[in-house]
């Protein structure tokens, strides 16, 4: 398992953004019109991390289309990429890490997966992750680092060391990664999609540069007159957005930020089913939560109104 | 588990073992689970100037006593921060040189400190057991002045190879590490449930140098996969005190990360 040029090839990367529209206009649509610019065979990347402003209504609508061939790379992929292995929806996932979190201990789906050689799991460093995504957004095929040297993550991608030219010193070149299509979910955007993130900056605002076509929802859509009074608070301008959906809860059961918590024994629960009946479990999951609900107002009914209300009071708390 | 006092769980051990080795006025890369408590009860001890920097792009937070984090990106995590970045310019404040500690953990550990949190057996490509994977492990230990690892002390762990090298340690001793350009850094510590552990300034390998009390040396001897090294100075260390325990009892009173 390698990288391929695709990957980090710069000029095809910035052939492909100026042949595209990048227009200050309208980006308000629905979750179905957004995910359906997403094609078989594409690479994607999740914006958030962990458990933290994952884009799960947008995974949602996207499992609904039952896609096929899929890359999925995130920085610390959580439940939304078992689910994708569980769906069939990918033939490879790019981390530095898979799981839920230290109470759950190993994923048994990752466990199931990846070592029957299903869906290869391509592991990088946190950072070297991190600095796929920015050398991308870089417009660069590479950026020089001194991690990861030395370790067996660097055979596994292919990774290239060079001489720095000035030092003479070794450094990893971390190879670029421009994905095809990048899911965000952000606090706030005007209706022409320019976009601010409250607390966890993640990785969003790299990742958004990096990929070809930029899919965002949001917990609000403000007037334009809320943005202009706070540009320094936006890190997604509206020109590289193409698709744009108010989404309230857009997250949830996963924290966003000083909106709402996290919903922990909503993951237990998740965990159990996987416990008790394996990749099925996951298929439970997947046709009440995924594929059962119509709509996202639909699908939050299933938390009823006092959950919500209850992670939004905690969500609150944390930052007060 | 072996090796722990009486009425001392094997995460409090770890915690104030770990929280002994941090200094005033420095800085710590640290996680979730036991790095986390030994950072806490070290500033709340003899470190009140120590920043902790956390891979959710954190500096600076002072957590809330039962309302702990359990990932390093979620928001208890952040509690009352100075500063809150991105992930990638956390690391990148590691890789300029402003940590001077870093923890870490892992599935198996060989006597160089390389450690594994990737794969055991079998190929990378079809394992025996897939393990999370690095996360901001490989970083940590990469890119800090000195690292600290902190793990249950058991003979499946302390294993005479690693199947992975996910975290480079002293790699295969000697000036193996800076030959292979990791130019700062390395393992300086293991802190287990049987003792602690530095390093041979030389030969890189790891070496035996403090007893927590009631062990032996032959007790770590039969919980090591590997040859174990005895420093001629060896130390017993001062077991957990009251009011360490009683801090780290205050920090997690629902005991949900030290057991």
């Amino acid at each position: 398992m390698t990288i391929s040029r695709r990957e980090y090839d710069f000029q095809a990367a910035r052939l492909r953004l100026e042949s595209k529209p990048k227009s200050a206009g309208e980006k308000l649509t629905t979750l179905d019109e957004a995910v359906a610019k997403v094609k078989d065979g594409d690479s994607l990347a999740f914006g958030g991390c962990l458990f933290s402003r994952t884009p799960l209504a947008q995974v949602r609508a996207l499992l609904r289309r039952r896609p096929k061939g899929l890359t999925i790379a995130r920085n610390l992929m959580c439940y939304e990429g078992e689910w994708c292995m569980v769906a069939g929806a990918v033939d490879k996932v790019v981390t530095s890490w898979m799981g839920i979190g230290l109470p759950w201990g190993l994923s048994k789906i990752v466990r199931e997966y990846v070592e029957s050689g299903r869906v290869p799991m391509e592991e990088w460093s946190h950072l070297a992750l991190g600095l796929r995504f920015r050398a991308a957004a870089m417009g660069l095929p590479f950026l020089p680092s001194l991690t990861m040297l030395g370790s067996s993550l660097v055979d596994v991608g292919g990774s290239k060391t060079i001489d720095c030219p000035y030092t003479g010193e070794k450094l990893l070149a971390v190879p670029a990664l421009f994905p095809d299509v990048a899911m965000l979910h952000v606090h706030r955007a005007d209706r022409f999609g320019n976009c601010q993130i409250d607390g966890y900056a993640h990785m969003d605002a790299d990742i958004a540069r990096a990929a070809a076509t930029v899919l965002v929802t949001a917990e609000e859509i403000v007037p334009e007159d809320e943005i202009r009074l706070h540009p320094d608070r936006t890190v997604i301008p509206g020109f590289i957005v193409d698709a744009l959906v108010h989404v309230p809860y857009g997250s949830y059961p996963h924290e966003c930020y000083g909106v709402y918590d996290a919903e922990p024994d909503h993951f237990s629960a998740y965990v159990n089913g996987i416990t008790e009946r394996g990749a099925a479990g996951v298929q439970d999951y997947l046709e009440r939560y995924v594929y059962g609900p119509a709509t996202h107002a639909d699908y939050l009914a299933l938390f009823g109104e006092a959950a919500l209300a209850d992670a939004r009071r905690r969500g609150k708390e944390l930052v007060t | 588990m072996s090796g722990a006092l009486d009425g001392v769980t094997v995460n409090e051990l770890l915690a104030v073992m770990g929280a002994r080795e941090l200094k005033d006025n420095t800085t710590v890369f640290t996680g979730v689970g036991a790095p986390m408590m030994a950072s806490g009860l070290a500033q709340r001890m003899h470190a009140p100037r120590l920043t902790m920097v956390i891979e959710g792009g954190i500096v600076g937070p002072r957590w809330k006593p039962g309302s702990l984090a359990i990932s390093t990106n979620e928001m208890r995590a952040a509690y009352r921060a100075q500063m809150l970045t991105g992930i990638t310019d956390a690391f990148l404040l590691a890789q300029r040189g402003f940590l001077d500690v870093g923890f870490i953990g892992g599935a198996q550990i060989d006597r160089y400190g390389n450690l594994n949190t990737t794969a055991i057996g079998g190929s990378y490509d079809k394992p025996k057991v897939r393990l999370p994977g690095s996360g901001g492990a490989n970083d940590i230990i990469s890119l800090c002045r000195e690292v600290i690892i902190l793990t249950a002390h058991e003979k499946r762990r302390f294993s005479e190879t690693v199947d992975f090298i996910t975290s480079p340690g002293w790699l295969e001793g000697h000036d193996s590490r800076r030959r292979r350009g990791l130019l700062f850094g390395g393992v300086s510590r293991v802190v287990t449930t049987l003792g602690l552990f530095g390093f041979d300034p030389e030969s890189r390998r790891m070496r035996l140098e403090a007893l927590h009390a009631g062990v032996t040396v032959d007790d770590v001897r039969a919980n090591t996969g590997f040859e174990v090294e005895v420093s001629d100075r060896l130390t017993t260390t001062k077991p957990p005190s009251e009011e360490e325990l009683g801090i780290l009892r205050m920090l997690d009173p629902a005991r949900q990360f030290i057991g």
